[in-house]
């Protein structure tokens, strides 16, 4: 059954993609689809069997690599963890890849788009059932390389295509980190199948590994270098910048790839190594700072874009720093959750949003929307619905993943807890306080569009909308109906072996649930004084944004500009690269080696040919000759040597 | 000779084909010599599947050995291959028939010529890495060279004699070296033979001199920074399937050597210079891809990006376990197809407007769309991407290297990065984007004979990435005996000193 659920989409993928032409459009579409509703269905089934059934699954397929002590082999390790994902990937995978039918309707590339959809769902499927570091890594690329496939799909345009090279080399960045991380797990504990190297954790405590001129804590070190991996993919704060590029790409993609599945991998992981980061409080601090800053730093991004998918995901990016600043107090349960939860919530965003652009003929700017209420009002319900849940109202999906972390937070006695709960609630704020602005810009008060747009603005056809309302289901109940299992008194049964706590009695799950009447109230009082800031700035006085803007130049142009990280990263590394690769060119190869060497010794021959007039341009004979001198001066020494 | 002399054959059937190709005459000259030459490759290659499968894993002797008096009484015509000059063998019959196609409707000049010149270049690199005599050795490694002269001085482009130069300097001051090398190695054992002189106990400091001949020579062939630079610009004369014999076959002789020669026989110095080969190795990788990032000519793009390759080669050999040995030896075979592809991606479109020029191309992902696959597909795997033979081979070298040296490890890695960002600037640049020109418009996809040679490239580098073991089970043993042989000669040399 697993084969199925992995290697179907992947067989779907080659299908439309090398005979989509044969095939037709409807084809490919029936193949990708049907295999992701398999996929999808049988996901569910392995869920209940193993999370509520409480087993944990190894198959081994193949050997992969055998070299001298390093084995590692193709195979599945499927528990909770794993199954959740499963059903996370294929669920919204295949919700998306039907969404697309609709979406894409006018693309002339149908059978590409589908079979790179599908090829993603296949790599991610991979990265998530992965019982060693090594497939893991083969699925954490595959979905980088499916990523830059869709983020580049329509390569006609040049921004397509820069964004898609920022988001391969970005993600390689952070690879280099999680390499290291992997080579250090296999140099200290002989092996990178899961279970060999959490067990060995343990006895590692207290070494060192000497490097960068230091003795660094040897587990620490090697948390870190797998937290970079997840940043990369993650989208957190410093190797964030390529995911606001990768909105070139067609929207179910950001749906799919750029908000539900593939930016949550960097979670996956450091919940998959909760055994190791649990041993290094100092690696914990620092993804819960890292997690915490980003939680900030992309929701102030946030609050300026006018582009509507890129609020989203800044948005994303924001929430995606909760996460971590939940695996960082060791609340790994409550990360999950939020990961499952907001995979729904913002998938329909970006689907509703997808809607929005479709009804706009393609516009994206919020300036140029406006009064879409009453013209598209299935996509302003859904829209409002993810809003909701994402702003953490009650009952819904975000109000139990959210507040859990920031409770958690609180609870919690790491160094960072502090840091991380005060972040959390001033990012609730700013959340609620830009998704509320999306909403209003885009569905309220007067409409800024073109007439010719306007009286195009139409509500999506049944594919496109269809998805949604599964979408709106599952951002109105998931939270409401799984809180108990993941971070609720069903956690150690639910979790089983999956998530692994140091001290299970010091789980801030549990101590969540008994903080203080402040605490839980307090992302209730700051997402409702979000949403009246944004009612006061949008709604009764309109002019109020651009007279902030105007008065606070310097901290919206900081804001609205991305804290010019842009700009730093091409000051601090692109443009000196190129430099020092033009001048080791131009300078090394050409200037000094080829000077100094072939060409000056050119020089002396061409200046003694011209004394000798006797070589033509018979350079091989030349060479042939030397060489048979020489084996003839040899066998002439060995002769004589011989006799 | 007790057996049939299977080695020899498949060494020097396409020599035997240079003689059918003279024969050929009338009309229909040159087609049939294409045919004849395509046929006599493919044959090699079938003969020497029967190496493939009647090899036995479990040994690290060498196997199919031929032995026969040859010059006086101690230089013999020696010949057997182990696992690890197996693999290369094969490398060499396999990539063959895809060399002789690719010429097949672009070279209109000296048609016999050229294949005649192709076909004494394979028993030339078949017989290298058969070779179990010094002499013999030398041979074939220089005699190579005569060859893939004619190929780019003949069949290259406009500035094929300085091309040629250059690559004439730098390999007469490695053999020169070499050749020195082994006169004294000769003189020193009274015999020329390879096996006795891997078992020989060279004197400490004799070795460091006769490693530094030996490393001249294999430096150059590889080729390590900085004596490169003959590489970028003999790939750019050279016609499309010099180029790919080039990368495929001609640069793994540097590795093979360092593998054959240098571990075996002069253990303590190549322990004692591996810091050498490690900065050498690490500029390299991330020299020539910050200067691959600058090219304006695809050729010399993937040339350079070739010997940033072979810097991961280098670094896994000279970690001295099996993970860097035999992830070197992956990334050999996986460069030897992906790099080969890679120019053969480049040959494609060059055939059809005749310029290497980055600039001039643009969208040909409009209107080519099977070559936009397929060169989508190599550039993947030249990157690294897993399911490739090179991710294999790279993680390999890096997981070895790892243990011996963090530092080394980490500026090698950082070629990840680098090597991505040339390779996608590449292919955005020629694939992606609008399509104005309008000679590119009238461009067509690739044809059958295209594809035929892209599919068993494609095939194999994924078989590679997926799994490897078909390949690697060949060199365990005979990398574990010389891991085992190299360490047990470094502790006879530190007990010596201690005592």
């Amino acid at each position: 059954m697993y084969q199925i659920i992995v290697f179907g989409p992947l067989l779907a993928a080659l299908i439309a993609g090398l005979f989509g032409r044969q095939l037709g459009d409807k084809g490919a579409q029936t193949v990708t689809c049907g295999a992701l509703i398999l996929s999808a269905v049988l996901s569910w089934i392995v869920f209940f069997q193993i999370a509520f059934g409480h087993t944990v699954d190894h198959v081994t397929i193949m050997t992969w690599v055998n070299s001298g002590d390093l084995t590692f082999n193709w195979g599945f390790q499927i528990d909770t963890l794993t199954a959740v994902m499963l059903v996370v990937v294929n669920t919204i995978s295949c919700l998306v890849h039907i969404y697309s039918i609709g979406y894409m309707a006018h693309d002339p590339d149908k059978p590409r788009f589908m079979a790179y959809l599908s090829f993603f769902t296949f790599a991610m499927l991979m990265l998530v059932t992965a019982d060693n570091f090594i497939q893991m890594f083969f699925g954490w690329e595959g979905v980088g390389l499916a990523s830059y496939l869709l983020i580049g799909f329509w390569y006609k345009k040049p921004s397509a295509c820069a964004a898609a090279i920022k988001a391969f080399l970005v993600n390689r960045v952070g690879d280099f980190g999680f390499a290291l991380g992997i080579f250090a797990i296999f140099m200290v504990t002989g092996s990178v199948d899961f279970d060999v190297v959490f067990a060995a954790i343990p006895g590692l405590q207290g070494q060192t590994i000497h490097f960068l001129w230091m003795d660094l804590d040897l587990i620490t070190t090697i948390c870190i270098l797998l937290f970079i991996g997840a940043m990369g993919k993650s989208a957190q704060l410093g190797l964030h910048t390529w995911l606001p590029d990768a909105m070139e790409g067609p929207t179910p993609v950001s749906a799919l790839i750029h908000a539900a599945t593939m930016v949550t991998a960097g979670v996956f992981m450091v919940a998959r190594c909760s055994p190791i980061f649990e041993y290094s409080p100092d690696a914990l601090a620092f993804v819960a700072f890292i997690g915490a800053s980003t939680a900030i730093f992309a929701a102030t991004i946030g609050t300026t874009q006018n582009d509507i998918r890129r609020v989203i995901a800044y948005s994303t990016c924001s929430q995606l720093g909760y996460m971590f600043f939940a695996l960082g107090v060791s609340a790994y349960g409550a990360a999950i959750f939020h990961l499952f939860t907001h995979a729904f919530f913002k998938a329909l965003l970006f689907l509703g949003s997808g809607s929005v652009i479709h009804a706009m003929s393609d516009e994206q700017d919020m300036r140029k929307m406006g009064g879409l209420r009453k013209k598209i009002p299935a996509t302003f319900i859904l829209m409002l619905i993810g809003t909701l849940a994402l702003t953490g109202f009650p009952f819904l999906a975000g109000f139990y993943s959210k507040d859990m972390i920031i409770e958690s937070a609180f609870a919690s006695d790491s160094s960072m807890a502090g840091y991380a709960f005060a972040m959390g609630i001033f990012a609730a704020l700013l959340t609620s306080f830009y998704s509320w602005r999306l909403i209003f810009m885009t569905f309220f008060g007067e409409s800024r569009a073109k007439k010719s747009v306007q009286n195009h603005v139409h509500e999506s056809g049944k594919w496109m909308i269809m998805p949604l309302y599964v979408l709106a289901a599952g951002a109105i109940a998931t939270g409401f109906i799984f809180k108990d299992y993941f971070v609720g008194h069903h956690y150690e049964d639910f979790w089983g072996s999956a998530l692994f706590l140091k001290d299970v009695s010091q789980n801030v799950m549990e101590a969540a649930h008994h903080v203080p009447g402040w605490v839980v109230a307090a992302p209730f009082v700051v997402m409702v004084t979000g949403f009246l800031i944004a009612v006061y700035a949008y709604i009764l006085r309109p002019d109020i944004p651009a007279r902030f803007a105007g008065t606070f130049t310097h901290l919206y142009a900081l804001f609205y500009n991305k804290w010019y990280v842009d700009e730093i990263y091409d000051f601090l590394f692109v443009n000196p690269a190129k430099k020092l690769g033009t001048f080791l060119w131009k300078k090394g190869d050409e200037n000094i080696i080829d000077r100094y060497g072939p060409d000056g010794a050119a020089m002396a021959v061409m200046v003694l040919a011209r004394k000798f007039k006797a070589l033509q341009s018979g350079y091989v004979y030349h060479y042939a000759f030397a060489m048979l001198m020489g084996v003839a001066a040899f066998v002439t020494w060995f002769v004589g040597g011989a006799s | 000779m007790e057996h049939f002399p299977i080695l020899s054959i498949i060494t020097f059937l396409p020599l035997l084909g240079v003689v059918f190709v003279l024969m050929i005459k009338g009309e229909n000259a040159n087609r049939n010599a294409r045919n004849a030459a395509l046929w006599v490759t493919v044959f090699t290659f079938f003969a020497s599947l029967i190496l493939w499968f009647s090899f036995d894993k479990t040994t690290a002797d060498f196997q199919f050995v031929e032995e026969a008096a040859w010059l006086g009484d101690n230089i013999n015509y020696h010949m057997g291959i182990d696992g690890i000059s197996i693999l290369f063998v094969m490398l060499t019959t396999f990539i063959m028939p895809i060399v002789i196609l690719t010429g097949w409707d672009v070279i209109k000049d000296r048609v016999k010529e050229y294949l005649i010149a192709f076909l004494i270049l394979e028993t030339l690199m078949i017989g290298v890495f058969c070779s179990l005599d010094l002499v013999l050795f030398y041979l074939f490694f220089e005699g190579g060279l005569i060859p893939m002269f004619l190929i780019i001085g003949v069949w290259g482009g406009k500035n094929r004699v300085y091309a040629s130069y250059k690559l004439f300097l730098y390999t007469l001051l490695g053999s020169v070296l070499m050749l020195l090398a082994m006169l004294y190695m000769y003189f020193q054992v009274g015999t020329t033979d390879i096996p006795t002189l891997m078992q020989y106990d060279f004197d400490v400091n004799a070795q460091t001199w006769l490693f530094l001949a030996f490393f001249a020579s294999f430096a150059v062939k590889t080729p390590m920074w900085p004596v490169h630079t003959w590489l970028p610009d003999a790939h750019v004369q050279a016609p499309t399937a010099g180029s790919v014999i080039l990368a495929g076959i001609l640069l793994k002789m540097g590795g093979y050597g360092f593998l054959r020669f240098s571990l075996p026989m002069f253990p303590v110095a190549s322990v004692e210079l591996s810091w050498l080969i490690y900065t050498l190795s690490v500029i390299a990788i991330i020299y020539t891809s910050l200067v691959a990032l600058m090219q304006r000519d695809m050729k010399k793009l993937i040339a350079y990006s070739s010997v940033a390759h072979m810097g991961f080669v280098t670094l896994g050999i000279f970690a001295f376990n099996s993970q860097g040995i035999e992830g070197a030896i992956m990334v050999m075979l996986a460069h030897g197809l992906v790099a080969s592809a890679l120019f053969l991606c480049v040959g494609v479109i060059y055939d059809r407007l005749h310029t290497r020029e980055i600039e001039r191309y643009g969208g040909l992902a409009n209107i080519m769309p099977k070559y936009a696959l397929t060169f989508m597909f190599f550039v993947m795997a030249s990157v690294g991407l897993p399911g490739t033979g090179n991710f294999v081979g790279e993680i390999l070298v890096l997981i070895g290297l790892f243990k011996v040296s963090i530092w080394t490890t980490f500026f090698a890695a950082t070629g990840m990065v680098l090597g991505a960002a040339y390779m996608l600037w590449l292919y955005r640049k020629v694939v992606f984007g609008e399509l104005v020109r309008e000679d590119l418009k009238a461009m067509l996809d690739m044809n059958r004979r295209e594809i035929l040679i892209f599919a068993p490239l494609i095939f194999f580098t994924l078989w590679m990435g997926i799994h490897p073991s078909t390949f690697m089970d060949f060199m365990h043993v005979s990398v574990e005996n010389l891991i085992t042989n190299h360490q047990a000669a470094l502790a006879a040399v530190a007990e010596t000193i201690a005592h």
